[in-house]
């Protein structure tokens, strides 16, 4: 371990002056050859929403974890109120006054709030009393729940109300928040804004992670920037541009994408009539009479906040499930929603799914071997009688690794050891090598690093203007603007016409992610 | 300090190989305790069970017959478990074949015919699909447990074993003891030299060729693997779970019964009520010491197989109960399991970190 240097990074001097809550100094932890933290140093004050900026990768989790107790760290020290301290376990943590809000919700489906929250605090708290808590808790600070409902049944936002108001009854000094206004429509980040600034008029300090930076310039008051597990720069985000925050990020500026003119208009080679299907589990979602029509030469998005369907409709778009009525999915003129993926992939039809590992690929196969997953079918030669040729197999490895840029650390490794962004290259590339008529892609770039963000963004565009249908389903608002020429929007099943990009404002989809055209009134968490 | 176990990036191939090495290696070492406890001097004990069988042609002969039938039954196993389908009553099927296979020597025993011999191994292998087919189906239809479904079935078989060898087949004069009639010459698996090697040996050799390239060079072998390691995928891929189920119990169903037949019509020559020394259930051991490979499973058969001639061996000479290979297999077992660890883990040596000390 090298000896720790104490010189502020640049730009540390413009800060609040609240007092000082925790400090970390020259936090190293490493994993295997991976230095996830390298001489981190970090100080959070009363008062104050503090940034914690970087890439996937750039060592945030691993940082919050160990200021949680979840990991111990290799190297350097924690101070509390400026007196050392060691955090062996998010149980130290609470005591200290830090609470955390996950980005994943650990909650239980099939309990009511209440319960939920019962189970993280210390025993012995009658239920009756605990909700009556939390019924004040959670008006006071204007984040209405009621402890009798079941989770199951409630939205993604109000779940993660409950994750907040559970911290809360904590009585936290500090609060770490784990990107939480991506599961969050627009009005939604706002209500969350709004109890973020009453915290912190309070005088508990936020450390916020995130990687949307509009956000953050409008909320934080200062900023850490991390890249390659170091802290390369401390700065007042609302000095910046998101440009130059990205670029701080990212080490290097980002590339606008090139549109390109649209091609003329041709016929539609991806349909969607009527789709309905009934949900496949408990927690799954219907889909209720969705109507698309993606044409040669467009990219068409939908939008909408996770677990409103988008997995299910993939599901049925390749084929894996079955459509009842095989004429609710017309792939280029023919009918198919009784075809299995297979047969739609020999239709020309590329799918690319949100789990890279385990569903887009076999963690413990080859490349090479991951390429006859997808293309064993679509006549590229690598079955012939029943035999594999793995030969043929590894030259195509090559070509996707060198025409997307996949970057590994020895030839033809396992998917398993690529990194995120680097496997969703791969997995990308493995279609677009075959130029697919039709191209469905979930969550293209979730969990990506900017720079091969920008590259597969741009492939799906120019994907599109050489005649192809390219269709995106996106949580990121960010993505689909950069894409997509028109945008629908999935709500708990139910999809909106889609509509022109350049004619939707941010505002309309947001309305439209909480439910407001769904009829029937549903739409009460949209206020 | 402590030892904590860090996750590799990808399998090690080193540690792939060496496993079942390191974990021979510990079942010897606590082999060689077990045996000191029990008052016995440990080298010579280990002797007479490891290196004694292999000095004598009958005995080594004797390792061939017992092998064959394990390594028969452990590649179809092989292809159940890496298609994560979990088969467990090969012993049932082994019996079901050997049942289904005798029908013609003992029905109609005068049905002597170059034919006879291999329709009787047809209709073994046909009889252990049909014992297989019966977890499969109700994995597929009812999604029923097929380790629990499958390991009842093995009981069922045995006892109609018994119960047709007491009553409807045993042999008329045969003095009342509970076995059925002699197989007549045409329904006897020739022996391959002048002991009791049969033909059946031969049978083990051709499973092991053809499983290694239709798992290493074929789709379907491909198939298997997508299926047991990530089923999304394989889903994704358009392979059919069902199907899978289906043909991983059809398999290794069939090759159990052929190994029952074998067993039946090369060595014993008639039924009895007990016809195999648990081949279905060690074969699983042999199946995943040798990792699952069809290459790695013959060695491990052989190694298996020395296993019960070591405990004969042990019982005759040292007078300890033939419980000893039932515990030296269920250890090897213990330690292949375990040590399989080390294929995905490493083990770190960590020191402790020091809250005041800034230095590690």
């Amino acid at each position: 371990m090298q000896d720790h240097e104490t010189n502020p990074p640049p730009g540390a001097e413009t800060r609040r002056s609240g007092e000082v809550l925790l400090e970390a100094r020259g936090i190293t932890k490493q994993f295997g050859d991976v230095r996830a933290n390298d001489d981190v140093s970090l100080v959070l004050r009363a008062g104050e929403i503090h940034a914690l900026l970087g890439e996937n990768g750039a060592g945030k989790s691993t940082l919050v974890k160990i200021l949680y107790g979840a990991l111990e760290p290799n190297a350097g020290t924690l101070h509390w109120r400026g007196a050392p301290v060691r955090i062996s376990s998010p149980a130290e943590a609470r005591a200290l006054g830090i609470g955390m809000v996950f980005q994943h919700f650990s909650l239980f489906e099939a309990l009511t709030v209440a319960e939920n929250i019962a189970l993280a605090l210390p025993g012995g708290t009658p239920l009756r009393d605990l909700a009556k808590r939390i019924r004040s808790v959670s008006q006071d600070y204007g984040l209405a729940l009621d402890p009798d409902a079941i989770v199951a049944d409630l939205p993604v936002g109000i779940r993660q109300r409950i994750e907040i108001v559970r911290c809360l009854l904590q009585e936290p000094k500090l609060i770490i928040m784990d990107e939480p206004t991506s599961v969050l429509t627009p009005q939604e980040a706002d209500q969350l804004f709004l109890t973020l600034e009453r915290l912190t008029a309070e005088g508990c300090a936020i450390l916020y992670i995130s990687h949307r930076l509009e956000e953050v310039k409008r909320i934080c008051h200062h900023a850490t920037i991390m890249r390659h597990g170091k802290v390369v720069m401390e700065c007042d985000p609302a000095q910046e541009t998101a440009g130059s925050l990205a670029r701080l990020m990212v080490g290097s500026a980002v590339h606008d994408l090139k549109r390109g003119a649209q091609v003329a208009e041709s016929a539609p080679r991806l349909e969607l009539r009527g789709l309905s299907a009934p949900p496949d589990g408990p927690f799954s979602v219907a889909l209720q009479d969705i109507d698309l029509s993606v044409k040669g030469g467009e990219v068409v998005a939908i939008a909408g906040i996770a677990g409103n369907g988008q997995g299910e409709l993939f599901d049925l778009l390749s084929g894996e499930r079955r459509a009842q009525d095989s004429g609710a999915i017309v792939i280029d003129g023919t009918a198919s929603g009784h075809l299995g993926i297979t047969h739609r992939r020999r239709q020309g039809c590329g799918f690319v799914p949100e789990e890279r590992l385990g569903h887009g690929a076999v963690p413990g196969l080859r490349l090479s071997e991951n390429i006859v997953l997808t293309r064993h079918g679509t006549g590229d030669g690598l079955v012939r009688g029943g035999m594999l040729d793995m030969g043929l197999a590894r030259r195509m490895e090559q070509r996707i690794k060198s025409n997307f840029d996949v970057r590994m650390s020895h030839d033809d490794p396992e998917a398993r050891a690529l990194s995120g962004g680097n496997l969703q290259k791969f997995v990308i590339g493995r279609e677009l090598d075959r130029t697919p008529g039709v191209l469905v892609v979930n969550q293209p770039t979730w969990g990506v690093d900017a720079g091969a963000a920008a590259l597969i963004r741009q492939e799906l565009i120019d994907l599109s203007r050489q005649g192809s249908a390219v269709l995106v389903i996106s949580q990121d608002l960010d993505e689909i603007f950069e894409v997509a020429d028109r945008i629908a929007v999935i709500s708990r099943g139910h999809l909106s016409p889609a509509e022109p990009a350049v004619q939707l404002t941010r505002e309309r989809i947001g309305l439209l992610m909480g439910g407001l055209e769904e009829g029937q009134g549903k739409a009460h968490h949209a206020a | 300090m402590r030892l904590e176990l860090e996750k590799r990036a990808e399998h090690s191939r080193t540690m792939a190989v060496l496993s079942p090495l390191l974990a021979l290696l510990l079942t010897l070492v606590s082999g060689a305790i077990m045996f000191a406890l029990l008052g016995q001097d440990p080298v010579r004990a280990l002797y007479t069970f490891f290196i004694e069988p292999l000095t004598a042609s009958w005995s080594l002969q004797e390792l061939v017959v017992k092998a064959a039938p394990l390594i028969l039954i452990a590649v179809g196993l092989a292809v159940c478990y890496l298609s994560n389908t979990w088969n467990i009553g090969a012993e049932g099927q082994f019996t079901f074949g050997a049942i289904a296979g005798s029908l013609l020597p003992i029905m109609v025993p005068g049905f002597e015919t170059p034919l006879t011999l291999p329709l009787m191994l047809l209709m073994g292998i046909a009889g252990g699909m049909l014992w297989g087919a019966i977890p499969a189906f109700l994995k597929i239809r009812f999604g029923a447990n097929e380790i629990l479904t499958s390991l009842m079935l093995v009981y069922v078989a045995q006892l109609f074993l018994d119960w047709l060898v007491r009553g409807p087949w045993r042999d008329p004069e045969g003095f009342n003891f509970p076995e059925s009639r002699l197989f007549s010459d045409a329904a006897i698996l020739q022996p391959l030299a002048d002991g009791r090697m049969h033909v059946g040996a031969l049978f083990a050799l051709l499973a092991v060729i053809a499983m290694s390239v239709i798992l290493m060079k074929t789709l379907k072998g491909f198939e298997v693997r997508v299926l047991g390691q990530a089923p999304r995928a394989g889903q994704f891929a358009g392979f059919s779970r069902n199907k899978m189920v289906l043909f991983a119990f059809l398999l290794s169903g069939g090759l159990a019964g052929l190994a029952g037949i074998s067993e039946v019509s090369g060595s014993i020559n008639q039924l009895t009520p007990v016809i195999s020394p648990g081949y279905g259930f060690t074969a699983i051991i042999v199946a995943f010491l040798g990792r699952l490979n069809p290459i790695g499973i013959f060695i491990a058969g052989f190694l298996l197989a020395l296993s019960y001639l070591g405990g004969e061996a042990a019982q005759v000479s040292l007078g300890l109960s033939d419980k000893t290979t039932r515990v030296f297999q269920g250890m090897l077992l213990f330690y292949v399991l375990a040590c399989d660890t080390l294929i995905l883990y490493r083990i770190r040596l960590t020191r402790t970190f020091a809250p005041s000390g800034k230095e590690a």
